[in-house]
């Protein structure tokens, strides 16, 4: 394929890659404009349930609702797991064992799981109290809003266990370095947007 | 078999939602036509099933088309779709013409719930399922080739874009044979589309249709958006770059951020439809102006989704029609710019009438007449792009004048609406409807039979025939004026659109008109089914091999017609705008080139039509809660994309000699080539190779 | 536009046909706008046949030019006219836009009369709180004074309108609109829901009856002695999705009826947005 032989300032392949650099540049420019068009997503989201917050219609609120212990740690547990995958990105440049990227990439695996298994148990309490997105205007924006972001932390999990399957079946070609480049980008954007939710949905919804 | 066992089979299906039963318990003129277009369906796909396992096609037809990654062919595939689409829909537009032309102070052929959803399907057959599917395709067909590239950015995506609107287009198709269509309106305003309005499958199969087409369109978007910035030829600037380019570059970029509001509008009408949300309710907390203000977040730069196309081919047609550059191509370049980003500040126009402060319609209504400036400037670069330049007046071109002359008028009348106190006179009344289809006529529909026109020739190596296509131009242009001048006479009469009876005698001319309008319009249709029968009879003596046969500028036009599957056995080098002119001007167009190199180019891939079968599958099952189905078809998508993630054999090399031989045979054969003069283009001695033209005449 | 200009009796159906200020300030804006509108249509108009005739290929008298695209004057020309005419109509929107506000009480020497608007399916209901009496599908009011009308919706989203008098409003569940009409002499007019609804929305008419005082009088007293209360449970009944075929009238109504449609559904859940809005 004869693209134009252009650099991508974000991308670093540096060492044995087989891939055109045009190639990956193209690869990974399509990605960011789908990243754009989803948060394009969430931001509508957000705007959502800035118009909802006043129609709890009698149903549980944000104050009784919102522990912002739990959605607290859970911000911990996924910049954590952002910063695991950002250590697994530099394994994969520097360490050729593969070791280090494998490892890294079960921890921040880990984390996500772990994330997620709080970010439900805490849908369940809500379920217990009764707070189900049918009550209100308000619960329904919440559970468009949060669990959205909680959908794409699943696939983002899923994504990561195709990743390791294709390292272990391909080793570290180039075509698997540049869809962890871009499954880096996914996951690092996810971390955004739940700071964009904890500041938003649960500081908001308890402290002010 | 047990109730409870039926459901888990087979949900929501009874005999009712089948037309054939509806009409033999109820024998109603409306349930005949409702069950007379089941059969069509039905018959249609039976018969069409027979003629491909009879002719032996279903090889040629996965392994030649529905697995392909060519952009050309996926290109085609998304302009036959719309043409299918375009069809139906057409017939319902006549369909709802007669109802009306027949029901003042009298019943009519139609029923209210069947108008409804014809006036429902109509409008998002149209906009989804014809224009979408003819602009992409015109994109996927021309784009790669005016930027000198041998494909898409992402080829795979591009087949699964398809897929997925095919899919969408399949639901609406079916609705006709098993349940019925929302009776909401293209737009599908709650809380009419609830369940408390509409317990039934209607909005679902409305739902789920615009979903998988939004999808595929934002993958479309992004794919245009990544090949006009990346693949590029070398030295083709952005300010190099042809008319039609530039448009599809802002219409792919509008795509990728005016769908994601639709795409959440519709999962929020679904959320509240499925799962008891109370988005869009009137109930506890409920807002139907959230629906409103997101739909029209889309809907307002999806109206430039659906013209900067159309323009982007008027602004090739006339300049090669004209024989002259195009006139201000950086105003042209920077007026689209400007309107894709006015775009996204004026939905609210959409809805002065719900009781905003007069100074946020003032300001929406200001922002909206602001479009017209850019508009204007456009309109006329063209018109002075045909300033002392030698017009032929082809089909293509007669396509372009028409708009020029007819959007104008559409201009003014989308000033008024514009202007909040005569909007409030005129909203939800056929003048509207006059106004929006003065507007997508003129600027979509005769752009993209312009296009089609202009570009079929390089797509099939012969042109179409200009004599039908003069006689569906003339069926076009006076149905246009006949079926819609009268509905803005009737909309300032107070005639409010959507209605299936109505009360008014003196309305009743200007339906009749109306229908004659309606009428020729399907004739124009049929005029191109028939061009198209008579072109392909009479391939043989109007073939254009050489590739050139409108003398035009850009580099599509200098390959062979039909070209070759990798487009360019050489990757040009640019230096100017028009660069293929300018060599031509020079005699250099066809001079021996080399050296070659081996091309690669993506396999076939099966994910495409797995991931829209699929797809469709999931939506089915969710419009009638089969929900294994559902499940099955989500979890068979993703499998089938993961799958896909582990295949790395994805490309086969096309070897240096035979794309060497390949381009030197048409070299030669350019050289054993009569040039063709511009008088003689639309006769068979036009075989594409053009005469080069005087480069001045003083008068 | 210039059919309809042609004056055939279809336009006295519609605004052109002003029966009420609101009306007549809009057409003499729509007939202003118009006029502006022909300098901007008649050099498209006229110059896009002239070029092409004149420099179509048959004529070799023509001049041909191939490589000019570009000219400053002309580039000027161009951009500066179409400017300058959208800032001139801006100044047109921006007046009349505030002047011709649906909720800006009209200017006369009497009080408006008080109506609540309640769009059903498929009908609408006009509370009168001030007088205590309500009609279906009958609006009354004197000549003489304006009507303030608040609109709310006790089922989907619908479009009040009545063409001769003035323009649109929505009427939406647990939101009030408002809009200020008036008549100028003694006149029937239809008035119509123009935002479908369903199957009987075609039906969806209703007559607008501006009377004389006197006229008034006599119909209101009408209105008491025909008797029926619109109570919550008349309502409900009046709220069945069916079309009405005859005008409905009620001699009294409930004290409140329409604050209760507006939060009918409510154990407060409009709470938050009927504030919000307006």
């Amino acid at each position: 394929m004869s693209s134009p032989q252009l650099r991508h300032v974000g991308l670093n392949l540096v060492g044995a890659d087989a891939l055109e650099p045009g190639e990956a540049e193209t690869d990974l420019y399509g990605f960011w404009i789908f990243l754009m068009s989803d948060a394009v997503l969430f931001a509508l989201l957000f705007a959502i349930y800035g118009t909802q917050l006043a129609a709890t219609a009698n149903a549980p609120g944000p104050e009784a609702e919102f522990k912002l212990g739990s959605a607290f740690v859970e911000t911990l547990i996924l910049l954590t797991s952002s910063l695991t995958f950002g250590l697994a990105a530099i394994a994969m440049k520097y360490d050729h064992t593969r070791k280090g990227l494998v490892v890294l990439l079960c921890v921040t695996l880990a984390l996500g799981l772990g994330f997620l298994a709080l970010e439900v148990q805490d849908f369940a309490t809500m379920f217990a109290h009764g707070a189900t997105p049918d009550r209100s205007g308000f619960l329904s924006a919440f559970f468009a809003l949060v669990p959205t972001h909680g959908l794409h932390v699943t696939a983002g999990c899923i994504w990561i266990v195709v990743m390791l399957a294709q390292i272990a079946a391909f080793g570290l070609d180039a075509r698997v370095k540049l869809n962890l480049l871009k499954l880096g980008l996914f996951w690092h954007l996810l971390d955004i947007v739940w700071i964009a939710i904890f500041s938003v949905v649960y500081l908001q919804g308890t402290l002010g | 078999m047990s109730a409870e066992t039926w459901y888990a089979l087979f949900g929501r299906i009874d005999a009712k939602a089948f037309p054939f039963v509806r009409a033999w318990n109820n024998p109603t003129v409306s349930e005949f036509i409702g069950a007379f277009a089941g059969a069509l369906v039905v018959v249609g796909a039976v018969a069409l099933l027979s003629l491909m396992t009879w002719m032996r096609w279903w090889r040629p037809l996965f392994r030649d088309w529905l697995t392909s990654l060519d952009h050309k062919k996926i290109g085609i595939m998304y302009i036959v779709l719309a043409g299918v689409m375009l069809s139906r829909a057409l017939v319902e537009a006549v369909l709802m013409r007669a109802q009306q032309s027949l029901a003042v102070n009298a019943p009519g052929i139609v029923a209210p719930e069947h108008f409804a959803q014809l006036f429902s399907t109509h409008g998002t057959i149209m906009i989804f399922f014809m224009a979408m599917p003819f602009l992409t395709g015109l994109f996927n067909y021309v784009v790669p080739l005016q930027i000198g590239a041998r494909d898409v950015a992402f080829p795979l995506l591009n087949s699964i874009s398809l897929m997925l609107t095919a899919g969408g287009a399949g639901l609406v198709m079916v609705s006709l044979a098993i349940g019925e269509f929302s009776t909401g309106g293209w737009s599908g305003y709650p809380p009419f589309t609830e369940t408390a309005f509409q317990p039934g499958v209607g909005p679902d199969y409305w739902i789920w249709a615009i979903t998988l087409s939004s999808l595929g369109t934002t993958l479309s978007g992004l794919n245009f958006a990544a090949t006009i910035y990346k693949k590029r030829c070398p030295g083709l600037h952005l300010m190099r770059m042809p008319l039609f380019s530039w448009t599809a570059l802002c219409t792919s970029i509008l795509m990728i951020f005016a769908m994601p509001p639709l795409t959440l509008a519709t999962a929020m009408l679904a959320l509240d439809r499925y799962l008891g949300f109370h988005f869009f309710t009137n109930e506890l907390g409920g807002n139907v102006m959230n629906y409103v203000n997101l739909f029209w977040l889309f809907g307002h730069p999806e109206v430039y989704i659906l013209i900067l196309p159309a323009f982007g081919v008027y602004s090739e047609v006339i300049s090669a029609f004209s024989s002259k550059e195009l006139y201000g191509y950086t105003s042209l370049v920077v007026a689209t710019m400007v309107i894709g980003v006015l775009s996204f500040t004026v939905w609210l126009h959409h809805f002065f009438t719900m009781g905003q402060s007069a100074d946020v319609n003032a300001a929406f209504g200001i922002a909206t007449m602001t479009i017209a400036v850019p508009t204007g400037v456009k309109i006329y670069d063209w018109i002075w792009t045909m300033f002392r330049g030698e017009v032929r007046f082809t089909a293509p071109m007669l396509f372009s004048l028409a708009f020029i002359m007819t959007f104008v008028l559409g201009g003014l009348t989308g000033i008024l609406l514009a202007i909040p106190p005569i909007d409030y006179m005129v909203h939800n009344t056929v003048f509207l409807v006059a106004h929006f289809h003065n507007m997508l006529i003129p600027g979509l529909l005769y752009g993209m039979i312009a296009g089609y026109m202009y570009w079929f020739p390089k797509a099939f190596g012969f042109r179409l025939s200009e004599r039908w296509g003069k006689i569906a131009f003339a069926c076009w242009l006076t149905g246009f004026y006949l079926a819609f001048m009268p509905l803005y006479v009737l909309g300032l009469a107070g005639m409010t659109r959507r209605s299936q009876a109505l009360f008014e005698p003196d309305f009743r001319p200007w339906l009749l008109t109306a229908i004659v309008g309606a009428l020729l319009l399907f004739g124009g249709l049929v005029s191109l089914f028939v061009q198209l029968w008579v072109s392909v009879r009479d391939r043989e003596q109007n073939r254009v091999p050489i590739g050139d046969p409108w003398d035009a500028r850009s580099l599509e036009w200098s390959i062979p017609a039909p070209p070759p599957e990798y487009n360019f056995a050489l990757i040009p080098q640019v230096d100017r705008l028009d660069a293929f002119y300018w060599l031509k001007e020079r005699e250099q167009a066809y001079t021996p080139a080399g050296p070659y190199s081996d091309i690669a180019m993506p396999k076939n891939s099966w994910v495409g039509p797995i991931v829209g079968l699929t797809a469709t599958a999931c939506a089915f099952g969710l419009v009638w809660h089969i929900w294994w189905m559902t499940i099955l078809g989500f979890v068979a998508l993703w499998a089938a994309v993961i799958a896909r993630s582990f295949v790395r054999d994805t490309h086969r090399t096309i070897p240096a000699a035979e794309v060497a031989a390949d381009d030197r045979r048409w070299r030669e054969a350019a050289g054993a080539t009569e040039g063709v003069p511009r008088q003689l283009e639309v006769t068979p001695a036009n075989r594409g190779l053009a005469k080069i033209f005087p480069s001045e005449v003083t008068a | 536009m210039l059919l309809g200009l042609g004056g055939c009796g279809i336009l006295d159906h519609g605004f052109l046909s002003a029966a009420g200020p609101v009306a007549d300030e809009t057409r003499s804006l729509f007939l202003l706008v118009c006029f502006i509108l022909l300098f901007v249509a008649g050099p498209v108009l006229l110059l896009t046949p002239i070029f092409a005739w004149h420099y179509r290929l048959a004529n070799t008298e023509s001049a041909y030019r191939p490589q000019w695209g570009f000219n400053w004057p002309l580039e000027g020309l161009i951009w500066i006219p179409p400017t300058a005419i959208v800032v001139l109509l801006a100044v047109f929107l921006w007046r009349d836009t505030h002047r011709l506000d649906p909720y800006r009480p009209l200017a006369s020497l009497q009080a408006p009369v008080e109506v609540q608007a309640v769009a059903l399916d498929w009908k609408w209901l006009f509370i009168y709180p001030d007088e205590g009496v309500a009609s279906v599908d009958e609006l009354v009011f004197p000549a003489d004074r304006p009507v303030h009308l608040s609109l709310t919706s006790g089922t989907v989203m619908q479009s009040f309108f009545v063409p001769r008098l003035g323009g649109q409003i929505y009427a939406m569940a647990g939101m009030t609109t408002q809009l200020n009409l008036a008549a100028s002499e003694p006149g029937r007019f239809l008035g119509e829901n123009t935002q479908f609804n369903g199957i009987g929305f075609q039906n969806q008419k209703f007559a607008v009856l501006a009377q004389s005082t006197e006229g008034y009088a006599t119909w209101l007293a009408e209105v008491r002695a025909s008797g029926g209360i619109l109570d919550r449970d008349a309502f409900k009944a009046l709220s069945a999705r069916a079309t009405q075929t005859e005008p409905l009238r009620f001699g009294a109504v409930a004290p409140g009826l329409f604050q209760t449609v507006l939060s009918l559904d409510t154990t407060g859940p409009h709470a938050g947005h009927s504030q919000g809005h307006r």
